[in-house]
Formats: C-alpha cells, structure tokens, sequence
C-alpha cells in the first residue's frame, strides 16, 4: 500500500466535517464537525512528515492540537452562554446579522 | 532720459486714480485735471521725441525696466517699457490727439453731470494705450490691451441709461473678447515655442522656428487684431460703439484704439514675415473689411454710423497695408497716423454738428448748415478732402502709397487686391462727398421735434472749435510733411523694415488712376445728392442699401450662425446630457439598487449559509491552483 | 495494541533506506489501514448523522482513537497517545459535560429549515472532495522518505528538539494563547450577581404580594418504575400538573406523561386477565 492513501482518507474525512458544519444545526455537533475536520488535517500533517522525512509536520500537529484545545474550551463557552441566555443550542436561532 | 518714459504712462494713470476715486469735490476742477495731465504726457512724448531725433538712426531705440511681475524660473515677465521709433509715432498720435479731444470734451460735456468721471475713463483710456504701444512685451501689451478694451466699455456705455448704449458697450465688451482670446493663445504658443514673451528675443528666433508654428501664431495675432480693430469676421460691434460720447468715438473707436491691431500685426511684422500663409488671410481680411466698411458707409443715414463704416473700411487698408510685409508696413503706419488726424476731426466735427443741432444724428434732417457753422464746414471740409484722398492732402499721399503696394504685391494677387483698394477709394469718395453734402449743402431739412423745440444751429465753442482747427491743420499737411521725400520713410525704416515694391503698372499711372475713381466718386455722389434734394424720409432703397443699412446682416449672421447654433448646441448637450449621461448615472444606479437587492437576499442571517458559500470559495481555490497547476 | 505498532514501525524504519526510491508499507499495515480506515469513515458519519449528539460525540471519539493508531502507524508516537490523553480524554468529556448540560436524551431534527441548504452543502462537499483528491492525485507523491532518520533518537526527543529550539517562539505564544481561553471561558461562563442574593424571608414575602403560589410547589409526581424527577405529579382531576417539574426539564421539555399510564396499565391487565379467564367468560355465552 502506499502510504498516500493517508492522505485521500484525510481529505475523505474533511469534506465530511465539512458537509457536517452545513448541515447540522447543533451548535455542539457542528463543532464536533470542525474538530473533526481539524484531526483529518493533523492527519495529513502527519503524512507528510512521513514522507519528507521530518518531524515539522507533527509539529505542526501538535500545535494544531494546542490550539484546538483552546479554541474548543472558547467555543463550549460560548455555546453554554448562548444556551443559557437562548435555552437552544441551533445555530439558526442566532440569525440576527441579516438585513 | 529713459526714466521718463514711465512719466509718460504715469501721468494719466495718476489722473484717472485722482478722478476716479477723488469724489465729488473734484467736480469743479476735474476736467482740468484731466487735461493737464493728457497735456504732460504729451509734453514728455514731446522732449522725448526731441532726445530722439538728437540722436542717429541707430541708438534711437531706448528702453526701461521697470520691475520684474513675475520672477519665476523659467517663466519671466517684466515690467519694462521699449520707446523707438514706432512706439514714438503711437506715442505722439496718442497724446497728441488724446490731449486735442480732452480739450474738445470741455467745452462738449459741459453739461453732464458725470464729467469728471468721463475725464477720469479718457485718461485711464489714454494710460492703458500707452501702456499697450509701450510694454517690450507681449504679456505687457496684453495688460494694455485688456485695459483699452476696459476703457471703450466703459466709455461706450459712459450714458448708460440710455438702453441701447449698455448694450452696446456690452456687445463691444464680447466681440473683443474673442479677439482677446486669440492674443492669450498667441502669447501662450510664443511661450511654448521660444520660452519668451519679450519682443527682441521672439522676433529674433522667428528664423530658426517652424513656419507652422509662426502661422499659428500669426492667425491668432490676426484674430486679436480683428476684435480690436473691427474687421471682418469680429467687425459688428463698432457701428453699435458709436453710441459713446462723440469724442469717445473720435479717439477711442477712430484715431488710437482701433488702430491698436495695426499696431501689433506691424510690432510682430517678423512673425507675419516668416508665415506667408497667416500674411495672406491678413490681406484677405483687410480687403474684405475694406469693402465692407465702405458698403455700409454709403447706406446709414446717421452721420456717426457712416462714420464708422468711413474708420471700419480705413483700417481695413491699414491691415491690407499690414498684411503686404515689408513693402506695406511703414504705408500702414503712416496712414494710420494720417488717418488719426483727419479721422479725429471729422468725428469731432460731426460732434460739433451734433452739439448745435439738439443731438440729432440723422443726415437726412440737417442740410444747408455751411451758413451756420463755418468754422465747422471748414475743418470738416478738409478732413473730408483728406480723407478722400484729394492732391496735396494727408489721405492722398498714405492711401496712394497703400494701393501701390497692393498692387507691388505682384501676380494675381497684386491685382486682386490692388483693384479693391482702388475701388475702395472710389467707394470712399462716394460716402464722403454723400455725408459732406446732406449735412452742409442743399436747403435746411429740420423741422422742431415731438415737443416743439426746432434746433437752432450755432457755431460751437471755442473749446471744441480749436482742437478742430488743429486737426484740419494735420489733416492737410500731415500726409504731405511724411510722404514729400520719404521722410516717414526713413524715420520708421529701422524698426519696421522697409522693401521697395516695384507695382506693374507706373507709380505715376497708379497716382493717376487712384485720383479718378476718386473724381468719379464725387461725381456720382454729386448726381445722386447734389442735384435732387434729399428726402426727409429714407426711400426704400435697393436690396443692396437695405442690407447695408443693416450693417450688411452682420447682426443677422451673428445671430443666426453664432447665437442659435449656440442654443442649438447647448439644447442638443442638455438632451445627451439628459438622455445618455443621465440615463447612463441611473441606469448603473438602477441596476446596482436591483442586484444588491437580489444579493441582498443571500444575506440572510444563517451562519451555515455564509459557511456554504465559504466552503464553495475554498472549492474554486483549488480549482484554480490545479488549474494553474495544469496549464 | 500500541507498543506491536512501534515495533512494527520500527521494523519499517529498518528498511527504509532501501526502500527509498519506491516507497510502500508492509501487508500488516495496510491491512490495518483498511480496517480502521473503514471504522474511521463511518464514525465520521455518523458524527455527522447521528440525532443525538452524545451519539455524535461517541462516534467521533471512536474516529479519533482510530486516528491515533494511525499516528502511531506513522511514525509519530508522542502525538498518538497525546491524541487519546488530550483529544480523546480531556476534549471529548468537555463535549460531553455540555452535552449533558444542553440535555442527553434531546435529540435533533434533521429536518432542513433553510431552502437548497441541503444541496448545496452536497454539491459543495462531493466537489471539494473531488477536487481534494484530484490534487493528490495529481501531486507525485511517490517517494515517502520515512521517519527512520529523525526518529532515530526518539521520537519524543526528536519533537522536543524542535520545539524548544526552531519552535520555540511558536511555543511560547501557544501557552499565552491557551491562557488567554482559559481566561476567555471564564468571563464568558462566569454570571456576575449585581444585587444581593434573596434571603428566604424575602422570597416568601415576594410570593405572598404576587400572590400566585401561596403553598410550597407540589412534589414531582411518583411513579415506581422510573427515576421520577421528569415526571409531572397529577393533580386530582387526573391532569399533569408542570409545576411539580423542575424549570430546566421544563425548558428541555423532557417531561414525561405518564397520566394516562395507570388506565393503559389497568386496560391491559384487564385484557389479560380476559384472556386467561376467557374459558368462563365462554362458557357464560353458552350459558345464557
């Protein structure tokens, strides 16, 4: 097997996030979706590292992880207060920037 | 020596300061200060002509730099004045004449009210001219000539309730300007072409420039001289002019300012040299003008208007004269002078006509009033044997020598022209003696106006009879003091240049020929008013007079071609702007206000729709960088 | 599990460097990729599918174990098993704490309420794959250096290496960053009280001017079978009264109607009961 199908199942696995950030209207599910999305790249990354032969791309992996920890900790805080103040937790509801 | 040429400006500049803004304690002596001051500049003209005959022919030129306008790299412009020996002549026809008709103007607007201020407008006139026929430059000269242009409209219009006489000084003010333009346009090229304005400098780099280029410059110089001047196609507004104060006209619109085209086309004589093409329209323009002034001239019936159709068709042979080059600038000048002296006197008499005859300008209601005024019939008389061109007088000797030249021009051309200054001169004499008989032969023909007050004519004052006098003294002897051994000749020789045509009939022939048309003129004009008497009431007439009386349809032309193709052009501009430029400013607006409302609709709030279209962006980006890729 | 992957890498590193020019994995590897490849993609379906979202967080802590295998596979150990500790471990019980928060047992529509939303997101998604995979399609990819070289003094070591020296920068502002969200959920999360809290005495002089419930509110109702917090106390003409449910099931609606439960159950023993005694009941007929 070459080690490039890695990369077409990081690819498979991102358009799924992605579809699921369009379609789902839980805000819980649909940042499950972009932590997916954001593990499909890890595994790209580490791909690559693979095949150059160095160890940048788990780096670079390893600060996506990072920041995604922080990002996901900002994130459920933020969907908790919307929850709280909104009692749902549909993106759609949040529909107040249209004209 | 040189510092008194700036007196010469100075003098009547500071009297039309002092009269202008002095107020009505001036009123008393105002007139008085006009004309001492009109009197010193010409005194000043006088000591300084006498330097300049002490001196030989080549140091008379003398100049004065006042300060510098216009310090600018690359850019300079002075105030600095140039006196030789054409600017002499101008000088002294200037002041001279100028000093002459202040004195006339005592005695003839004795009774406004607003003299004073009339003094102050003739001397700020007399300061501008100066200024113009002074300045070693054209941008100098252009502040002249704007200036001159200032003073006829305020002279023009000085009776300025009188409707007809605003409106008159007000279509001088316009047709001037589109001259005016033509010199601004000129100015601006001699600055791109010789980085200049000074004359010494462009006059001397003519040789090493494009001959389109001088032609260039040389139409537009024409068509400033044809606004100021008056000739064919900017000539409409002088007839309209003579609605100014009869001395106004005698000095502004006969003797100087008119003239002041003459001047620059003879000033600028190297650039017209270098460009036959611009030389040709000005001859062209001159004989037409010619003509045409003279045409109009046989037709009015009022003794001002006849006049200056009499100054339009004169002018018209000084810049026939101008536009022959070498051989026909000095003739130009001097007939110019000439011209300043009977021309005056004429104006001045018909002043004087006017002052005794209640302002009545119509011919056809004088008659007969040689009895009345002699001293009037006199000077008239020689002014008009002057200006017909009898043996012996002024006229005889410069128009003779102009309609030599004309025919010296040589070929077809020569002869073109030469016989339209030929028949111009039988024309003339035909007008001339037509004037001279309504107004001072056959029986009285005026009757008391509206209100009962018949005119009684009397002799005028001695104030206006005296400058009369002194003109029909220079009317009879100027032309013969020049021209009897080519002494006006050889006085302006350095300046101008000088080629001797050789005409390809005789001098003695041309002399002869020019005296019979005249002869012939009289003689019609005899037949025509001297034996029948003349009708109070002006008869039909011919198609011909009627157009002539019409000023030849200028008006009509103007209005037709100028003043409706304008509104034509203006209403066809709003309609595009109107149709197109507007129609296109809403259309986009339009077309914006219906595609932001249609996109205003992907708009709409949901997060997962801006994501859709995020996701789409990132979609075409990849394709794009495959397709980059690919190709 | 684990430590058989390292040594199978570590076997793999072996031969690395005759395997430069034509890279390909062992049998055992593949094998694995194709299983668990498979596992991961339904996860992640089902992530995206799923109704309720703790089953959407299981499946995709399920997704995310498979990837740490697979970064085992690859070479990089110490983000295998950060992958479980941290994503796995920490992240996911965080999802799962909120999901808990938002209620477990809610479960979604899926229903689309934004017109061609649906569409366009399949559009999007199959055309971004597509375009995803012709990309790597298309980029030659067939020489895979390995890791046997960088990993060759531990991968740990390797990675700290780099952090500390090359990344060191980056590193640093990750820890500012990782604070500043700290900080950042805190002030979101955190309700300051701007008046003093209610004392008792207060609450129950409130209730008496408002005067709308007097008494203490009615005890949930009590049904044996169930955990009956969700449960709404009758009232006695029979009806569910919701002021026996806490407000936070109420707003959940997660309150159950067991109201007509007693007479459903009575109706069936009933049956039952006919049922077993239908000999007598027949023989009634007959008797009549």
């Amino acid at each position: 097997m070459n080690p490039v199908n890695y990369l077409y199942l990081a690819a498979l696995l991102f358009t799924i996030g992605a579809s699921g950030v369009l379609i789902r209207r839980n805000a819980i599910v649909v940042f499950m979706c972009i932590e997916l999305m954001l593990n499909a790249c890890n595994l790209a990354f580490v791909a690559f590292s693979r095949m150059h032969g160095n160890l940048d791309g788990q780096i670079i992996a390893f600060f996506t992880m990072v920041v995604a920890a922080a990002e996901v900790v900002v994130g459920l805080a933020i969907i908790v207060s919307l929850f709280r103040s909104r009692h749902s937790a549909s993106v759609d509801d949040a529909s107040l920037m249209k004209l | 020596m040189d510092n008194l040429i700036a007196l010469l400006v100075a003098a009547p500049l500071l009297g039309a300061a002092v009269l202008l803004c002095g107020g009505r304690r001036l009123d008393a002596v105002g007139h008085w200060i006009g004309t001492v001051l009109a009197s010193a500049s010409f005194v000043i003209g006088a000591i300084l002509f006498a330097d300049m005959l002490g001196k030989d022919e080549e140091h008379r030129a003398i100049g004065q730099h006042l300060f510098s306008w216009i310090p600018v790299e690359g850019f300079q412009a002075d105030v600095a004045f140039q006196l030789d020996q054409l600017s002499m002549t101008f000088v002294l026809l200037i002041t001279g004449v100028g000093s002459l008709i202040h004195v006339y103007s005592i005695g003839y607007m004795e009774h406004d009210e607003r003299r004073r201020r009339f003094f102050g407008y003739l001397n700020l006139f007399l300061a501008a001219m100066l200024l113009l026929v002074l300045a070693d430059n054209y941008l100098l000269l252009y502040v002249g000539w704007e200036g001159v242009g200032l003073a006829s409209y305020l002279l023009i219009g000085f009776w300025q309730h009188k409707p007809s006489a605003a409106t008159a000084a007000k279509k001088a003010f316009l047709v001037n300007r589109v001259g005016d333009m033509g010199l601004s346009i000129a100015i601006m090229l001699m600055f791109t072409t010789f980085g200049t304005f000074a004359f010494g400098p462009v006059l001397e780099a003519t040789g090493e420039t494009g001959e389109g280029k001088l032609t260039a410059i040389g139409l537009m110089l024409l068509l400033a001289a044809c606004g100021k001047s008056a000739q064919v196609p900017l000539q409409s507004w002088l007839g309209d002019a003579m609605e100014g104060p009869t001395p106004v006209s005698a000095l502004i619109h006969a003797a100087t300012m008119v003239t002041a085209g003459v001047y620059l086309i003879v000033r600028s004589g190297e650039i017209f040299n270098a460009a036959p093409d611009a030389q040709l329209v000005t001859t062209v323009v001159g004989a037409v003008t010619l003509l045409f002034g003279a045409i109009v001239g046989c037709a009015k019936d009022d003794i001002k208007k006849a006049l200056a159709g009499s100054t339009m068709s004169q002018i018209g042979y000084m810049i026939l004269a101008a536009g022959l080059g070498p051989i026909g600038y000095v003739f130009a000048i001097m007939h110019l002078v000439t011209h300043g002296f009977f021309k005056a006197g004429l104006f001045l008499g018909a002043g004087s006509v006017m002052h005794g005859m209640n302002d009545e300008v119509d011919m056809r209601k004088y008659g007969g009033l040689r009895k009345h005024m002699p001293v009037t019939f006199v000077t008239f008389g020689l002014g008009y044997l002057a200006i017909i061109g009898f043996p012996g007088l002024s006229g005889f000797f410069s128009k003779d020598k102009i309609i030599e030249a004309a025919f010296a021009k040589g070929g077809t051309e020569g002869w073109i022209l030469g016989s339209v200054a030929l028949l111009g001169a039988a024309i003339t004499a035909f007008y001339m003696t037509r004037v001279m008989l309504m107004t001072f032969f056959g029986e009285k023909r005026w009757q008391p106006d509206e209100k009962g007050n018949e005119p009684h004519p009397h002799e005028s004052p001695r104030s206006m009879t005296i400058p009369m006098i002194v003109l029909a003294f220079g009317s009879v002897f100027a032309g013969g003091f020049f021209g009897i051994g080519d002494r006006f000749l050889h006085w302006l020789e350095p300046v101008t240049e000088h080629a001797h045509g050789h005409p390809p009939i005789g001098a003695t022939a041309i002399t002869l020929s020019t005296v019979t048309v005249m002869i012939v003129g009289v003689g019609l004009a005899y037949l025509q008013y001297g034996r029948r008497p003349v009708p109070v009431v002006a008869p039909r007439g011919s198609l011909l007079t009627r157009a002539a009386r019409r000023d030849l349809l200028q008006d009509d032309f103007n209005h037709v071609v100028l003043v409706r193709g304008g509104e034509h052009l203006t209403r066809s501009l709003v309609y595009v702007d109107h149709t197109l430029v507007d129609g296109v400013v809403n259309g986009t607006a339009a077309s914006m206000g219906g595609l932001s409302g249609r996109l205003r609709k992907l708009q709409n709030g949901y997060a997962r729709s801006y994501a859709v279209s995020m996701f789409g962006g990132a979609a075409i980006l990849i394709a794009a960088t495959l397709l980059m890729r690919a190709v | 599990m684990t430590a058989q992957l390292a040594a199978h890498s570590g076997s793999l590193a072996a031969d690395a460097g005759a395997l430069l020019a034509a890279y390909s994995t062992s049998t055992g590897e593949a094998v694995q990729f194709w299983i668990l490849g498979t596992v991961a993609v339904i996860g992640a379906l089902c992530t995206v599918l799923m109704k309720k979202s703790v089953h959407s967080a299981l499946c995709l802590a399920g997704t995310m174990i498979v990837l740490a295998v697979f970064y085992l596979a690859n070479g990089a150990y110490f983000l295998g098993i950060v992958q479980v500790v941290v994503y796995t471990g920490a992240i996911m019980m965080l999802f799962l704490f909120v999901v808990m928060l938002v209620g477990v047992t809610a479960a979604d529509s899926l229903k689309e309420t934004i017109k061609g939303q649906r569409w366009l997101a399949l559009l999007c998604g199959l055309g971004f794959g597509i375009l995803l995979c012709a990309g790597i399609g298309n980029a030659s990819l067939t020489e895979f250096e390995g890791l046997a070289q960088a990993n060759a003094g531990g991968n740990v070591e390797g990675l700290a290496a780099l952090i500390f020296t090359k990344y060191v920068f980056a590193f640093e502002i990750t820890g500012a960053l990782l604070i500043t969200a700290a900080v950042g959920a805190m002030v979101l999360t955190h309700r300051e009280r701007t008046e003093r809290a209610k004392t008792q005495r207060e609450l129950a002089e409130e209730r008496v001017r408002a005067n709308k419930q007097l008494p203490p509110l009615p005890a949930p109702g009590v049904y044996a079978r169930h955990n009956a917090v969700d449960i709404a106390g009758l009232l006695p003409d029979g009806t569910p009264s919701e002021l026996t449910v806490i407000s936070t099931l109420r707003e959940r609606g997660q309150i159950r109607d067991v109201s007509d439960q007693a007479i459903k159950d009575l109706k069936a023993l009933e049956q039952r009961s006919g049922e077993r005694l239908g000999r007598e009941g027949r023989e009634e007929e007959a008797a009549k």
